[in-house]
């Protein structure tokens, strides 16, 4: 049965899922997988956010700009939690996330994540997100945010960011 | 740490623990629980106060990057468990970040070892980093649910900030004559620390289910720290274990130096934000 409140959550969704990272403003904190929950409670809009990484700063600007936004579309009752568990991971980026991803130029996470590999590891290879070669080289494991390596490829000479599996 | 926003609420998976949700959404935890918080809490935090001062000093530029990004991490598993201890008796994770003294840590005295050369805080991240992942691995099964959240999320975390370590061990020890000589000294330098990690304190029989027991998180760290070495052609140093004593309150001399490098800011504009 819909509702007015089932809808209210709805609308409510929609609009929180309009907000984008503040580091890499192609992708919805939806597309990321960091919005959660929305749901109604009363007049109270509680949305439930997730980290990417634990110590990242962008979660703070993602609070506020839900917030901000809830509160342009007339919900004037926000609340804003977050939540480590389940724990983030790259796995719940969406395929339509990882196809802006791409032409933003940031090679999109490229396995599933898996834990408990052995501690020297082999690695697949990542793909040029302007060329396509998979001839590429890590430079640095961790880039300009947490959540990013740095690679160039060795075909097109460009360096690239590449969003590391988690 | 901003004095001004509110602070994060660490709360527990909906789905999965919903009996967690029955009363207040905002876990509390008891005075033992918070002491145990605090001992990880602390190690983290120093850890990343530490690998901070790395950076623009690093070796190279990708590695200010690399160091920042991981003391970041670590500055949220300690905001997250400072966060928590905090809720026994009221404190934020400020007031137990920037307003207790030497004496109230619970850091272990590896986080507290200089950072020395790089490899010297190589050799640290790698001994730190492979105890962490062993910890938060058996974390994840905690009874406390809030404690579990914190190891879920973070072990993800520390595998990375241990493959970094690794593959700087492998390179230092295979590399020049120099880099090898140092990278020797810096393992020599960090081993007598190790110990204290694994003992087991008293609090720990209070804590059954719900705390990792440090002794039993020995044997997997062994066996990556076997993998590693034999890979870099290093040996375990012969040396004797320090006497430790993070877990009490006696702390490393090196401690009361960064200490006030860190709370100085906070303790001359109280409340301030930025």
């Amino acid at each position: 049965m819909v509702t007015k409140t089932t809808t209210r959550r709805a609308h409510a969704w929609a609009i929180a899922a309009t907000v984008t990272d503040p580091e890499i403003p192609v992708l919805t904190i939806e597309d990321l997988g960091v919005l959660r929950d929305v749901t109604i409670d009363h007049d109270t809009v509680i949305v439930t956010l997730t980290p990417t990484y634990s110590g990242c700063p962008a979660l703070d600007a993602m609070r506020d700009d839900v917030t901000l936004a809830l509160t342009a579309a007339g919900f004037d009752d926000v609340e804003v939690r977050t939540t480590l568990s389940p724990a983030w991971t790259t796995d719940w980026m969406t395929d339509a996330g990882k196809q802006k991803l791409r032409e933003y130029g940031i090679a999109p996470p490229h396995a599933r994540a898996a834990l408990g590999q052995g501690p020297i590891r082999l690695r697949l290879a990542v793909k040029c997100p302007r060329c396509g070669s998979l001839d590429t080289r890590e430079i640095a494991r961790f880039g300009s945010t947490s959540c990013k390596a740095l690679f160039e490829c060795r075909a097109c000479l460009e360096p690239f960011d590449h969003f590391k599996v988690l | 740490m901003t004095a001004s926003r509110p602070l994060p609420h660490v709360t527990v998976d909906e789905v999965e623990l919903a009996a967690e949700l029955t009363g207040d959404t905002d876990a509390t935890a008891t005075s033992t629980v918070a002491e145990y918080a605090l001992w990880l809490g602390d190690d983290a935090l120093i850890l990343s106060q530490q690998l901070g001062g790395w950076i623009a000093h690093a070796p190279e530029l990708e590695e200010d990057v690399a160091l920042g990004n991981i003391a970041l991490d670590l500055l949220g598993h300690a905001r997250s468990l400072l966060h928590y201890a905090g809720t026994a008796d009221g404190r934020s994770e400020d007031d137990l970040a920037y307003f207790r003294d030497e004496s109230d840590f619970r850091s272990a005295w590896l986080f507290e070892q200089p950072n020395g050369d790089f490899a010297q805080t190589i050799a640290r991240q790698l001994t730190a980093s492979a105890y962490m992942f062993e910890l938060y691995s058996a974390l994840r099964t905690s009874t406390d649910a809030t404690l579990a959240a914190v190891a879920e999320k973070a072990l993800k975390e520390v595998d990375y900030h241990r493959d970094h370590a690794v593959q700087w061990t492998l390179r230092l020890a295979g590399g020049t004559e120099e880099s090898r000589r140092r990278m020797i000294r810096a393992v020599r330098d960090v081993w007598p620390y190790v110990a204290e990690l694994f003992r087991d304190e008293p609090l720990i029989d209070e804590l059954d289910g719900i705390a990792a027991r440090p002794s039993t998180l020995r044997a997997g760290f062994d066996a990556v720290i076997a993998a590693v070495f034999t890979e870099a052609e290093l040996d375990i140093p012969d040396v004797s274990a320090s006497s430790g004593g993070g877990r009490r309150g006696r702390h490393f001399p090196a401690m009361g130096h960064l200490l006030a490098e860190m709370q100085v800011l906070a303790r001359q504009h109280p409340g301030a934000s930025w």
